[in-house]
Formats: structure tokens, C-alpha cells, sequence
């Protein structure tokens, strides 16, 4: 706790401005609710002057002091405010007591290299800070859609007795809705029927012309590369533009030449459609973990006499069968998540979930979108998860594999 | 196989030339690779170029007219449309008996919408003609000419006529011509009138919100890769999870979400008014204007950017700062000289990306945007959907797919194809 001689400000005056300028902050924003904002700046300015002057000298007893601050401070919110004010005073009373010592001990020095100047120690945290804001813009309204699927009216906002905590202002009614309403529940039942059959035709497909894509000799190879990815780069409307003229004519010979049922031939377009969008991403994920493939095995494998099938199937497929999976889900996102291309190639009977979710944005709008909102970010958790698993996994198998 | 052959080249097992042989290997290792690729190729040139090439070919397509009013469109031909006279007998001989033709098979309609786009009113004049049309004998019911003038006054009008002579032939300019708010007279291409001119400003607004949001990913992506790239791998990994969360949730939560954010009864609004810092009356309009738009764009497509960027700060050295520092740099000199440029290449990756996606975009804008926020595609959807001018919707596309095509080929250049990776 030696304190610098030559900086221009004791440890002590700086914590004691810091945590004026911080309670002032937090007066002048609850006195600006309340009425009168330079009287919450005064207050919170000399409140937490006052906290900051005798904990600094209580500093030896460091953990009493934060606990008290906590303590104090949640009595504080709870007589002002009520729960919500316990919930506040508890982030306050923690992060000054933090905060405090932080800056009073000079903790902010102890991580980062001894020689830097103060304003560049400064710039270290803004920029953490600005990071930090940008992380919260990014996540924020992912994280505001889950509570607010639990809300017990139809509201899109938070009602006063959710913000009580209030059981009441609760329910698992949009959830209900979403189970038991026949649109919702038909347009499940698509999405769960048409992505995974779309995927497996992209995974089987884009499996064998990635391997024939990394062989060592292809002709034409850069043009081919480029017709395959070209679903990925178009943008959706131009390719559901084509679509939509291309697919009724084919539809339409499906049905008048060759008899087939109506619904049927609507989900094989849009299946159809559907592969074609997922294509790319199984071609690039299968062909990256081809390039760590060492060939000599498949050559091991047809010297000690498998045939070339039962090498693919024994040999190289396990081998790549993390890129090929994850290929897969990037397929299975793609169209679990598609909207523009349905709604241009599919007529109703092909509603999706994604469709349902657009016409229930656009016209009638319902909480129960939020439910499926959040059901769908727990879906897409779960993809993440096995994602990560399987890129280790990859990462493991080719530590292994030999060359 | 032939065992006895020169002794100058070399042989292989079999006796043949060894270089026949090899060449041999090298075709059949070719047709391998193609066998294996030829299923998806023919399914992605089916699936997929097919039905781009037939929007292609739509844009210009223009067989409506003369399919429908096949005598009337070979008649029409000697006649003089900038003579200001009407046509004579004959033409409208031969319209009468195409339009009764038409009317019996009922596709006078279809020809009708056509020509409407380009005046309307002359939907209501087939559709009165036609039936009347119906019940007229050719051999005997003449002339034509006062007939058709006495069913509608329109026939009357030499700037019908005109319209039927300029779109008669079977490949058109028009919807290139309507895409860029111009029209197809009898005199030539000319400006659409000042009340029907939206395209030019979509096509602007489009371009011009897609740099907005291109340049405010930078803004936001450029610490955000920074930090993930120096910090030590556990944390950076832990971090990224707060990228690629936002990447793999559904385009459409991410949209509700903003919307409920946003809107004027929103959970920003709200909190803004619990804070007094909006009062309950003026609450910020945030949603159904640009702003929703950019705001909800900029959120969706930032990992985009993110990713392609933090991939090229990996290999950058971060001794090359602390060199430049030791060499006697500022800061800011030692980040502008030494790490900016490096960090360049990244940059561009992903504002290509970002560029190219927004431009394409229809959800996001279509939900947030209003009328004031919505781009280029929602006017194609807009039109394959609701209006049906599918040969003006082909036309949009087609303009749209050149430009996105030119930076594919831009972004090719700088990153190139290979580079492509995707989060993860």
C-alpha cells in the first residue's frame, strides 16, 4: 500500500472525487425521476463522499466495509423504492464498495505493465468499457425477449408487476397458445418436417462433391467452386425472384403432366429450394476438413484390399464426420430459419414457423411470438453447443491422425 | 496390352509407355473428381442458375401482347404512330377478332394487367370491350372502327394505340427502362412523371443506408475484434460466445426483439420515461422509420463483420506495437502506422459481406422499417407478391444481382473465394 510520492493527486483525493463524480451521476439521473435533478446531484455527489471518506480509513477492515456498504444500501432501496430498489442497492452496494478499494489501493495498476503512463492506464479501461457497451448492444435483445415470453398480458413491454416480481404478472400463457393454437402447431410441423429433409439432401450431396472437389486433379475447379457457393452469395430475394418463376412452371408440370398431389409437390419445391440455399455451407465445411485429411490412409486402406465404398464408409467418413455434421446444422439453420424463399416458392400449406412468425409481426401481433422467440434461441443455444463440441472433437481427431 | 515397343521410352508394368500411362491415370483421377461433383452440379445448374437465368430472361420478356393479339400486332405494324392519326379499318378488324378470341379463352385479363402498368384504365377498356366482343359476328357486324369507338371512347384515343404498337414486340426494354423510373413511348424512352418516380430513390436509399450500416459494423466491430484478439484464449473464447450467440439466433427473434424494443410503447421508450429523461407525450419515435432499420440491420449483421475481422487481428503480431512503441511511436502513431494497415484487410472482408447482405435485405426492413426504412427488395417483393408486375420485379432483381455481383467479384479481388470462413 506504498503510495506514489510524484503523481499530482493522492490515491486518497482521487477515490474521494471519483466517488463524488459517480454518486453525483446516479443522484442527478434517480433526482431527474423524482423531480429535481440538482438535488439528486448534490445528495448522491456528497453521499457517497461521505461512504468513500470513512471506508477509506476503515480500509484495514476491508470486507466489513464492503458488506455494510451492501447492507446499507439495500435497506436504503428497499425503504425508497421496495424489491426492485434491493435489487438495485445490492448492484450498487457491491460494485462501489469494488470500486472503491479498486481505485483507492490502486488495483487498477496491478495486471498491466508497470510502465504506463496514467492516461494510458485511463484508455485502457474506456476502451474496456466501450467493449463492453458494444458486447451489451449485441446480447441485450436476445436476453429482453425471455422474460418478457412469460408475461402475463399481451403486452410487448414490462407491466409493473412483472417489475414487482410480482407471481402474477407471470404466466406460461404464450407458451400454451403456442402448443395448443393449430396455426402455430401446423407450422411447427413443417419446419421439423421440411429442414431436416432439405438437409439431408445438401449433407448428401455437398459430402460427395466435396470430396471430389479436394481431390488433387479437377478440371474447372475454380468455376465449379463458384457455381456451388453462388446460393450463398446471391442475395435471398434475387434467388427467391427465380425461384418463384421457375418453380411454378416445374410445379406446374408435376401436377398437370404428371399427375402428382398439389401438397406434395409444394414441399418437394420447397425442399427442393431449401437444399439448394444449404449447399455452400456443407461444400465449405466438409472441404476445410478435408484439407487436414491425410490421403495415404484412403491409399493404406485400398492396399490392404477395401474396396473404394467400404473406404469412404470405414475410413474417411469418420475421420470427417465432425465437418460434415457441422456443415449439416449450418443446413439445418438455413432453412429452419428461411422466410423469403417460402414465402415466394411454398404456398400456405408450406407455412413455416420463421413465415408464421413474419405474417404474426407484420399483422396480428401476438406475445405468443416471443414464446416461439424464445424456444427458438434455446434451439439455437443447443446448435451452438454442439458446434463448439464438435469443432474440439475435430481438433482432437486430427492431433491423432498421423502426418 | 503390346509387350514390344521401342526401347527409347520408358515402360510401365503392363508395357505400355509410361507417359501414355500416366496421362491415363491422371484422366480417369479427373473423371473421378467430376463423377463425384457432377450429381450437386447438375442439381445447383437445375435448382438454382436455372431459375436465375429465367429471371434473367423474364426482365425482357414480352411475348403477352403478341401472343394474346397476334392479327392486331401484325396489322399495327404499317401503322405511323407518331402521325397523330388513328389506325384504319383493318387494325381495328384485326383487334376485334383477336380480343374475341381472347375473351373466349379468357386471357384478355392477363394482357389487360400488362398494358395497365404502363396506363392505367385500359384494364377497364379490354375488360368492357371484351364483353361485348363476345357476341359480334365477324363476317357481318362492320365497320369495326366506329363499333369499337362506340363500346368505349378509349379506342378513340391514338395514345392507346400507341401503347399496343410499342409493346408489341416480343423483347422489351420497358421494365429495364420502368426500373430506372423512365417509360417506353411511341416517342422513344422517356422520364417517368414526377408522382410515379420511387425507384431512383429506392435504389439511393438502399445504397445509402447499406453504407450507414456497413460503417457503423466497422465502428462497432473494430474494438470489439481488437479486444477478442488480444485477449488470452479462455477469455477471448468465453467472449465469443456473445458474438456467435446473436449469429445463430433466428433472423426473425432478433427482428421481434428489436421491435419490441423499439416501439413507441417499447421497453426503450419506457425506461427512458421511468428516467422523466422523455416525457410520457413525446415519446421517441424509434420504429417504421430509417432508424429502426439501421439500428436492427447493424445488430443483425455485426457478427459479420466481427468475425472476418478478428480472424486477420489473429495473425497480426503484437509485438509489432510494442516494437513501434519501443522505436519511439505515440500510441496513436504506433495503431495508425503500424496495426491499422495490417488490420485492413479484414476490414474490407467483412464490409464487403456486410454490404452485399444488406442490400439484399427484405425481413428486417419490411418488419422495422416502415415506409421510410424499406429498401430496394422489399419493392420486389412487393411487386411478385401483391402487384404482379413480375416482369418489373424481374427487372429489379436482375439490376440488384449486376451490382451484387460486381462486389462478389471486388471482394474476390481483395479476400478471395477461398477465404470464405464461417463463425466457428
Amino acid at each position: 500500500m506504498s503510495e506514489p510520492k510524484n503523481s499530482f493527486l493522492s490515491p486518497f483525493v482521487f477515490t474521494l472525487i471519483c466517488m463524488a463524480m459517480m454518486g453525483g451521476l446516479i443522484g442527478l439521473v434517480a433526482g431527474v425521476a423524482n423531480g429535481s435533478g440538482p438535488l439528486g446531484l448534490i445528495s448522491g455527489a456528497l453521499f457517497m463522499f461521505l461512504i468513500s471518506f470513512l471506508a477509506i480509513f476503515l480500509r484495514q477492515k476491508e470486507l466489513i466495509v464492503r458488506y455494510s456498504i451492501c447492507f446499507f444500501l439495500i435497506i436504503f432501496g428497499f425503504l425508497f423504492i421496495g424489491i426492485i430498489g434491493v435489487f438495485l442497492g445490492l448492484i450498487l452496494g457491491w460494485f462501489s464498495g469494488w470500486f472503491l478499494y479498486w481505485l483507492n489501493l490502486g488495483r487498477y495498476r496491478a495486471k498491466l505493465q508497470p510502465y504506463l503512463s496514467a492516461g494510458q492506464v485511463l484508455w485502457h479501461y474506456t476502451f474496456r468499457v466501450i467493449c463492453g457497451v458494444i458486447f451489451v448492444f449485441l446480447i441485450t435483445p436476445i436476453l429482453v425477449v425471455m422474460p418478457l415470453s412469460f408475461n402475463a398480458q399481451d403486452f410487448f413491454t414490462f407491466t409493473p408487476e412483472m417489475l414487482r416480481f410480482d407471481p402474477d404478472g407471470y404466466s406460461l400463457k404464450h407458451y400454451k397458445d403456442f402448443f395448443t393454437n393449430n396455426e402455430w402447431q401446423r407450422s411447427f410441423k413443417n419446419s421439423l418436417l421440411i429442414a431436416p429433409v432439405a438437409t439431408i439432401v445438401s449433407v448428401s450431396l455437398g459430402t460427395l462433391a466435396a470430396i471430389g472437389l479436394s481431390q488433387s486433379h479437377v478440371p474447372f475447379k475454380r468455376a465449379i467452386t463458384a457455381i456451388l457457393i453462388s446460393p450463398m452469395i446471391v442475395p435471398l430475394i434475387i434467388s427467391a425472384t427465380g425461384m418463384f418463376f421457375f418453380y411454378s412452371h416445374v410445379g406446374n408440370f408435376l401436377e398437370d403432366r404428371i399427375g402428382l398431389d398439389k401438397n406434395f409437390v409444394g414441399y418437394v419445391k420447397v425442399i427442393l429450394a431449401h437444399s439448394v440455399l444449404g449447399i455452400p455451407f456443407v461444400i465449405i465445411t466438409v472441404t476445410a476438413t478435408l484439407v487436414g485429411f491425410d490421403s495415404s490412409l484412403t491409399r493404406a486402406a485400398a492396399n490392404m484390399g477395401a474396396d473404394p465404398v467400404k473406404t469412404f464408409f470405414k475410413i474417411q467418413m469418420p475421420l470427417i464426420l465432425p465437418g460434415v455434421i457441422s456443415g449439416g446444422l449450418f443446413a439445418f439453420i438455413t432453412s429452419f430459419d428461411e422466410v423469403v424463399v417460402v414465402m415466394f416458392v411454398g404456398s400456405t400449406n408450406q407455412k413455416t414457423l420463421p413465415w408464421q412468425m413474419f405474417t404474426g409481426l407484420r399483422e396480428q401481433i401476438s406475445p405468443t411470438i416471443l414464446a416461439v422467440a424464445t424456444i427458438l434461441v434455446a434451439i439455437s443455444i443447443a446448435l451452438l453447443v454442439t458446434l463448439e463440441l464438435l469443432r474440439r472433437r475435430s481438433e482432437r481427431l486430427r492431433g491423432l491422425s498421423p502426418g | 496390352m503390346v509387350n514390344s515397343s521401342p526401347n527409347s521410352t520408358l515402360l510401365s508394368a503392363d508395357g505400355t509407355p509410361l507417359k501414355k500411362s500416366l496421362s491415363r491415370s491422371l484422366r480417369q483421377q479427373k473423371i473421378r473428381a467430376l463423377l463425384l461433383i457432377s450429381p450437386l452440379l447438375i442439381f445447383i445448374l437445375v435448382a438454382f442458375i436455372m431459375p436465375i437465368v429465367s429471371m434473367l430472361s423474364r426482365s425482357v420478356e414480352n411475348d403477352l401482347v403478341s401472343q394474346t393479339l397476334p392479327a392486331t400486332v401484325s396489322a399495327i405494324q404499317s401503322w405511323d404512330a407518331l402521325s397523330g392519326e388513328l389506325p384504319d379499318e383493318l387494325v381495328y378488324k384485326a383487334f376485334a377478332q383477336d380480343i374475341q378470341n381472347a375473351a373466349k379463352v379468357k386471357v384478355h385479363t392477363k394482357v389487360a394487367l400488362r398494358l395497365n402498368y404502363e396506363k392505367s384504365g385500359i384494364a377497364s377498356l379490354f375488360k368492357k370491350t371484351a364483353r361485348k366482343a363476345k357476341k359480334w359476328d365477324m363476317e357481318t357486324d362492320g365497320p369495326f372502327k366506329e363499333k369499337l369507338i362506340k363500346v368505349h371512347k378509349g379506342w378513340g384515343e391514338v395514345e392507346v394505340w400507341q401503347i399496343i404498337k410499342t409493346h408489341s414486340p416480343r423483347y422489351t426494354s420497358g421494365y429495364f427502362l420502368n426500373a430506372i423510373d423512365m417509360r417506353k413511348t411511341a416517342e422513344g424512352a422517356d422520364f417517368q412523371p414526377e408522382d410515379k418516380t420511387i425507384l431512383i430513390k429506392l435504389f439511393q436509399r438502399t445504397l445509402v443506408m447499406s453504407l450507414i450500416i456497413t460503417f457503423s459494423c466497422i465502428l462497432l466491430g473494430y474494438p470489439v475484434a481488437w479486444l477478442l484478439a488480444n485477449l488470452p484464449m479462455r477469455q477471448a473464447n468465453l467472449l465469443m460466445i456473445l458474438v456467435l450467440l446473436p449469429f445463430w439466433t433466428s433472423l426473425l427473434v432478433r427482428t421481434s426483439a428489436w421491435k419490441v424494443m423499439l416501439q413507441q410503447q417499447g421497453v426503450i421508450n419506457d425506461i427512458l420515461v421511468q428516467l422523466s429523461l422523455v416525457s410520457d407525450d413525446a415519446r421517441l419515435i424509434m420504429i417504421n422509420n430509417e432508424i429502426g432499420t439501421i439500428v436492427a440491420m447493424t445488430h443483425i449483421l455485426l457478427p459479420f463483420m466481427i468475425l472476418p475481422m478478428y480472424s486477420v487481428m489473429q495473425t497480426i503480431p503484437p509485438s509489432y506495437l510494442r516494437a513501434a512503441k519501443s522505436l519511439g511511436a505515440t500510441n496513436w502513431t504506433a495503431f495508425w502506422r503500424v496495426y491499422f494497415p495490417q488490420s485492413i484487410p479484414g476490414i474490407g472482408a467483412g464490409s464487403i459481406l456486410v454490404f452485399i447482405l444488406a442490400i439484399g435485405y427484405y425481413i428486417t426492413p419490411e418488419i422495422v422499417g416502415g415506409t421510410k426504412g424499406v429498401f430496394i427488395s422489399n419493392r420486389i417483393a412487393y411487386h411478385i407478391l401483391k402487384s404482379l408486375n413480375w416482369g418489373l420485379a424481374a427487372a429489379l432483381g436482375t439490376i440488384l444481382l449486376v451490382a451484387v455481383l460486381i462486389l462478389y467479384w471486388t471482394y474476390d479481388k481483395i479476400v478471395g473465394i477461398d477465404n470464405v470462413k464461417l463463425g466457428g
